[in-house]
This record gives structure tokens, C-alpha cells and sequence, in this order.
């Protein structure tokens, strides 16, 4: 086999491509050939690093030094010193040097050491473009195992132990839902991998599968043989380029080599994937509105009852899972549901993978223990608000979930502690906010979303969010008085109780959440008084609030 | 691919590189290559034992460079950081260095035992 003495592993994540990565590549390939070092370096696309702020990015082994936020004359620098010559090129560097000019490698660094990757284990290590990658990486080896030595029903006892839950949003017990899919009478069972990623704030489904496209394949057929499904599919909104592409790509190394098709691994198991691409709904990220538009139909959410897992895809019992769920699988196959207890929280075991976005030093993608606090996140991992500025705001779970004050940073972030508090675990989206920004106005922008992304089937949702939207309006105006705000709370419970699906049921959360623990800045502005200064008032708003 | 089996034979097969990408190598080469050490040869003395550790399957061992080290009347220096041990050659040439290689591997295999 052929040796290399050094690799580097370039960001190829659609955060770095909007920064360049792909010329940053280009010119580092071309110096290296130019230098003679072709037989002697490797260069590697990889997946996300997490650090999105600085890309486009790059991490040199075995040293483990990362530079960021290259252009591609830097990397003319970089082969000629550190590649060339052993000489680290100290401008560039994204993590602290000793005193005698050393590198700590990057898995030391404050980022990366509050960290526990299960996830994103092989996320930004590999090349997610070579099957042979993830093998090495012991890719495929819990589908083996599972096939070789556990039944269904032990696949489906294991997940259950390992008390795994939805990272969609919801935290149903996956074991269960694959449970109840099982048992469910029906001719033909089928798979769902939900990767219809709308919320605002979140790519987390996006980056894993960009990054590691077999783990998503390997957890559904892992999936599959649980439920006793013979195809899966998976969901993929169709903005996600990337992660179309290299899904497929998984799919089709899976099948050459016998670990998707009739009788994988020479089993009685067969199992196939197909990708579908959405067409840019929200809604659609609903498991039963997902299910009609692969179908062929307007993605409107059906009646619950029947569920899925008994009436589902063509009218089949059918498992939706998220992205980070099914990637979560392969590990606690292998490890065990032990092992997968030993992290987290007794009611919420595990890791969470969050996305790190608004005024926070390192905006990016993270993977930590459930159960760690919020000012864990916020300043050791994320390094802080910028500029000197304080924290205000932390909206967990996207648009859709709640707002959390200051008095907040020391709770558990696991869904039961942050329900308890009116928000949720949702997304995994973390959208930080400085002491600069309104919380009235914040609010009004999360209700437009809404508006404009209500399928229009319910009433409750269709005509409640814009009202929302515009009683918001009249308060960041300074034309509110207290019998808005009154119905503002009505209107709120209507929709949470009333609407059909979750869009509409949760868009007053982040509403609610605000009037809860940021009352005294909204009953600033029914004084007439906006304490951050964003919101116009008096007469000019009265022509912008119309 | 059939089975188990056949899927560890192709992971051992692709062998070892992971371990790099983690710097977490036990085993650590490293070749002075500052300009008195490439006017002494360090190039070949490099490719010298990356060719060797390729012949050879030696696993988990890093090979970097460094600058001067001060003692450019010996160069090309080669620093070997094994199990917490280093041992720095002098005047190394690429048989020298193949045999540095060599030296660490049986080193291992004793270990191993």
C-alpha cells in the first residue's frame, strides 16, 4: 500500500464551497505537483470541521495543524513551508502555539475538547466520496455484525436500550417507532430517511451527509432489517446539491460491492435505497406532508391517527427517521446500548449535534453530550459572544423553538429540561443573539417565516400566524396596549392546540417563550419605548407596520 | 463483498493511514530539513523512508520535518521518538535511513511478543 507522510484534509462542505474551498484545493494541488510532493502528500476532500466561521479550511497531518480562512495564494505558502520545509506558517494557524512555538493538535484545542463525536466521527477524517474510506474507518461493520449475529427483534431490543431518540424535533424513542412498524400488518414496509432540512439556523442533516454519506446508508439498512423493510428512501430537500450528489454516489459504491442489493453480505437480507429530492416546501419536513409529496401530491400533512408506522408511504407502515438519528445507529449497534447510555442524561441518552449560528465567535457544527449546559456551549465551545458584546438571546431548536435569557445558560440542554423551560432540543439549531438586538423585533421576524411558510390547509395555521405577525407588528410599532398582548396569548393557544401539524403548533413558541421571560423589554415598547433602540416608533412605524 | 470476513480482509487491506490523521502516532520520524539539511541530502534521506515504511508495513509512524537543528556539520539528522525514546542519527543516507526503518520494525516485533 502506498505511503504518505503528511495529509490534508480540505473542508469540502457547502460552507466552505460558498468561501472557495474548491480553488483553495486546486492551488494546493498544483504547488504540490509543482514541488515534486505528489508521491509523498495526500489531499483529501473531507466533510464539515465544524469551525464554518473560518473557512474555507484545511488540517495538515500527522501534526494536526489547521489553517483557516484561506485564499488560494496562501496555499502557495503553506506546500512551500509546512509541506516542503517542516516549517509551520504561524499566520495562518486557527489554534494557539506553546511557548516554544508548538502545536497542541487540533482534538486539543477548547473546540474540539468539550466535544464527543459519534456522529461526526468520521466527519472532516475522511474522504465521503470512497467507500474504501469508511470501511477503514470500520464503516459497515455494526451491518455486518447485525446480520451475522442479531435477529430483528434484538436490532430493535438494542436501539430500545440504548433509549435513542428522534433528533428531528419530536424525541420519539426510535426503538419504539421502529416497533410499531414492525408488528404493523402490510405487504411491503418502507424506510424514510427524513434529510428535508428547512429550519432556519440548521444544516446539521446537511453536513452529515455530506460528510459521511455511508453512515446514512448503513443505518438504514441496519433500519431496514429491524422493521423488516426491503426499500428505503431517503428525503432530501433539493437545495442540497451536495448532499444529493454524494448520497447517490453512497448508494451506488454500497450496491458494487454487495452492501445494498438482494442478499447483502450473502444474508437472506435484501435491502435498497433510492434518493428523492424535495422541492423546497417547510412543510415538507413533516413526516406525513414528506410522505405525500414522494407520492406525487401537494406536501399537505395528513390526519393523525393513522401514523406511519402503520399507514404510511403508499398507504404501508412506514419508519420516518431523521438523518442524525439513523447516523446514530451504526454506533450503538456496534458499542452497544450501554456503552450509548454511558453519555448523555438517564431521559435523554447520547450526543446532540448542534449548529452554532448569530453573534458567537465559532459559528459551525458541533457535536456534544446531551445534559451540557448552554453557557458550556456558548463560551467554551463557542468561544464567546464577539466584539465584547453580552449575551441576550438564546433561540434553541430553530425558528420554531424558544427563547432563553441569561437566567437560562446554566440549564441541562436535553428535551425534558429545556421543555420544562418552554422551549425544546428541536433542530439542534442554536441561534445566538448580543444585548444589540430587540427581542420584539426578533420575534416579528420568526412569525414572517411562518407566514410564509404555512401550507395553508388548516385555518389555525393559515390565518393565525399572519395575525401573529401583525399584532407583533403593531407592538414593535409602539401602538401595542395590553389587550394585544391579551390576544396575542389567545391566539397563541389556538394554534397550539388546533393546528394540524407541528408548523403550526409550534409557531407561537418562540412568542410565547418571549412574553415569559423577556416581558419587561415588550412592556417597554407598549410604553413606547424600544430598550435596544431597533424598533421604529410612532408615526414613520405606523406606514411600515401597515 | 460476502461477509464479515471479507470486509475486515479489505479494511486490513487498506491499511493504516487513519492513524495519521489523528497525530496520534506512537512512533515519530522526524527529518531536519532545513537548508543545511537538504544540501546534505535530507531529500533522499526522506523519500528513502517513506519507500521503506511502504516496503515494510510498519504501522502507526509518523514522519515529519523540522528546520535546523544546530548541528549542521552532521547533517542530514533523522530524530526517531519511539515509546518515549529519542535517539538522534547523524550523517544519515537513504541506505542508513532504510535501516533506521528496519531497526524500528524489529523493535516492534519484539515488543509485540
Amino acid at each position: 500500500m502506498k505511503y504518505y507522510r503528511a495529509h490534508v484534509l480540505i473542508c469540502s462542505g457547502s460552507n466552505c464551497a460558498i468561501k472557495g474551498c474548491r480553488s483553495v484545493k486546486q492551488a494546493c494541488e498544483q504547488e504540490i505537483i509543482r514541488h515534486g510532493l505528489q508521491g509523498e502528500v495526500q489531499v483529501v476532500d473531507t466533510g464539515c470541521l465544524g469551525l464554518c466561521d473560518q473557512g474555507p479550511a484545511l488540517v495538515v497531518y500527522p501534526e494536526g495543524v489547521m489553517y483557516g480562512r484561506l485564499t488560494p495564494s496562501d496555499v502557495l505558502e503553506i506546500v512551500s513551508e509546512h509541506l516542503l520545509k517542516g516549517r509551520l506558517v504561524h499566520r495562518l494557524m486557527q489554534q494557539p502555539t506553546g511557548p516554544a512555538g508548538e502545536v497542541s493538535p487540533l482534538s486539543m484545542t477548547p473546540f474540539f475538547q468539550k466535544q464527543k463525536r459519534v456522529v461526526l466521527k468520521n466527519c472532516g477524517l475522511i474522504d465521503p466520496e470512497r467507500i474504501e474510506d469508511y470501511v477503514r474507518a470500520g464503516g459497515y461493520t455494526a451491518l455486518a455484525t447485525a446480520l451475522d449475529v442479531m435477529t430483528p427483534e434484538s436490532v430493535i431490543a438494542e436501539i430500545t436500550q440504548s433509549g435513542l431518540r428522534g433528533r428531528g424535533g419530536a424525541g420519539f424513542p426510535t426503538g419504539r417507532k421502529w416497533e410499531y412498524t414492525r408488528v404493523a400488518a402490510g405487504q411491503q414496509k418502507y424506510v424514510i430517511c427524513n434529510a428535508d432540512e428547512g429550519e432556519p439556523g440548521t444544516f446539521k442533516d446537511r453536513l452529515i451527509l455530506e460528510g459521511d454519506p455511508h453512515l446514512i446508508v448503513e443505518g438504514m439498512a441496519l433500519a431496514g432489517y429491524a422493521i423488516g423493510a426491503t426499500r428505503g428512501i431517503v428525503y432530501i430537500r433539493g437545495e442540497y446539491e451536495l448532499s444529493i450528489h454524494r448520497m447517490e454516489q453512497a448508494i451506488r459504491q454500497a450496491r458494487e460491492n454487495g452492501l445494498l442489493g438482494e442478499g447483502i453480505l450473502s444474508s437472506a437480507f435484501s435491502f435498497d435505497l433510492e434518493v428523492c429530492a424535495g422541492a423546497g416546501a417547510y412543510v415538507c419536513g413533516e413526516e406525513t406532508a414528506l410522505i405525500e409529496s414522494i407520492e406525487g401530491n401537494r406536501g399537505e400533512p395528513r390526519f393523525k391517527p393513522p401514523y406511519p408506522v402503520e399507514k404510511g408511504l403508499w398507504g404501508q407502515p412506514t419508519s420516518v427517521n431523521n438523518v442524525e438519528t439513523l447516523a446514530n445507529v451504526p454506533s450503538i449497534i456496534e458499542q452497544g446500548a450501554l456503552w450509548y447510555r454511558s453519555l448523555g442524561t438517564p431521559s435523554s441518552p447520547g450526543t446532540k449535534v448542534f449548529t452554532l449560528t448569530g453573534n458567537i465567535v465559532n459559528s459551525g457544527l458541533i457535536e456534544v453530550p446531551m445534559g451540557i449546559t448552554l453557557r458550556e456551549v456558548i463560551y467554551e465551545i463557542g468561544g464567546g459572544i464577539p466584539e465584547g458584546k453580552q449575551f441576550k438571546m438564546a433561540q434553541t431548536g430553530g425558528t420554531s423553538g424558544g427563547c432563553l435569557a441569561a437566567a437560562h445558560l446554566d440549564i441541562p440542554m436535553d428535551y425534558d429540561s429545556l421543555q420544562s423551560h418552554g422551549s425544546s432540543l428541536g433542530s439542534g439549531a442554536l441561534l445566538i443573539m448580543d444585548d444589540t438586538h430587540c427581542i420584539v423585533d426578533l420575534t416579528r421576524c420568526f412569525l414572517k417565516f411562518f407566514v410564509h411558510e404555512s401550507c395553508g390547509q388548516c385555518t389555525p395555521c393559515r390565518e393565525g400566524a399572519p395575525a401573529l405577525y401583525h399584532l407583533l407588528g403593531k407592538v414593535s410599532a409602539g401602538a401595542g396596549g395590553h389587550a394585544d398582548i391579551q390576544l396575542i396569548n389567545r391566539l397563541s393557544r389556538t394554534m397550539q392546540s388546533s393546528s394540524l401539524c407541528a408548523l403550526g403548533q409550534t409557531a407561537p413558541v418562540p412568542v410565547l417563550s418571549a412574553l415569559q421571560h423577556f416581558w419587561p423589554e415588550i412592556e417597554a415598547h407598549l410604553n413606547g419605548r424600544c430598550p435596544a433602540n431597533k424598533c421604529v416608533m410612532g408615526k414613520a412605524a405606523g406606514k411600515i407596520a401597515n | 463483498m460476502k461477509s464479515l470476513q471479507e470486509l475486515k480482509a479489505m479494511r486490513e487491506r487498506m491499511g493504516e493511514s487513519k492513524g495519521i490523521r489523528t497525530s496520534a502516532s506512537p512512533t515519530k520520524i522526524t527529518v531536519a530539513m532545513g537548508t543545511c539539511g537538504i544540501a546534505a541530502g535530507a531529500r533522499s534521506v526522506l523519500l528513502a523512508i517513506m519507500g521503506e515504511l511502504a516496503e515494510t508495513g510498519l504501522r502507526d509512524t509518523a514522519v515529519t520535518q523540522t528546520g535546523c537543528l544546530g548541528i549542521c556539520e552532521r547533517e542530514p539528522l533523522v530524530e526517531v521518538v519511539h515509546q518515549g525514546h529519542t535517539t538522534l542519527y547523524a550523517y544519515v543516507n537513504a541506505e542508513r535511513a532504510r535501516q533506521i526503518v528496519r531497526d524500528l520494525l524489529s523493535t516492534a516485533e519484539k515488543e509485540e511478543k
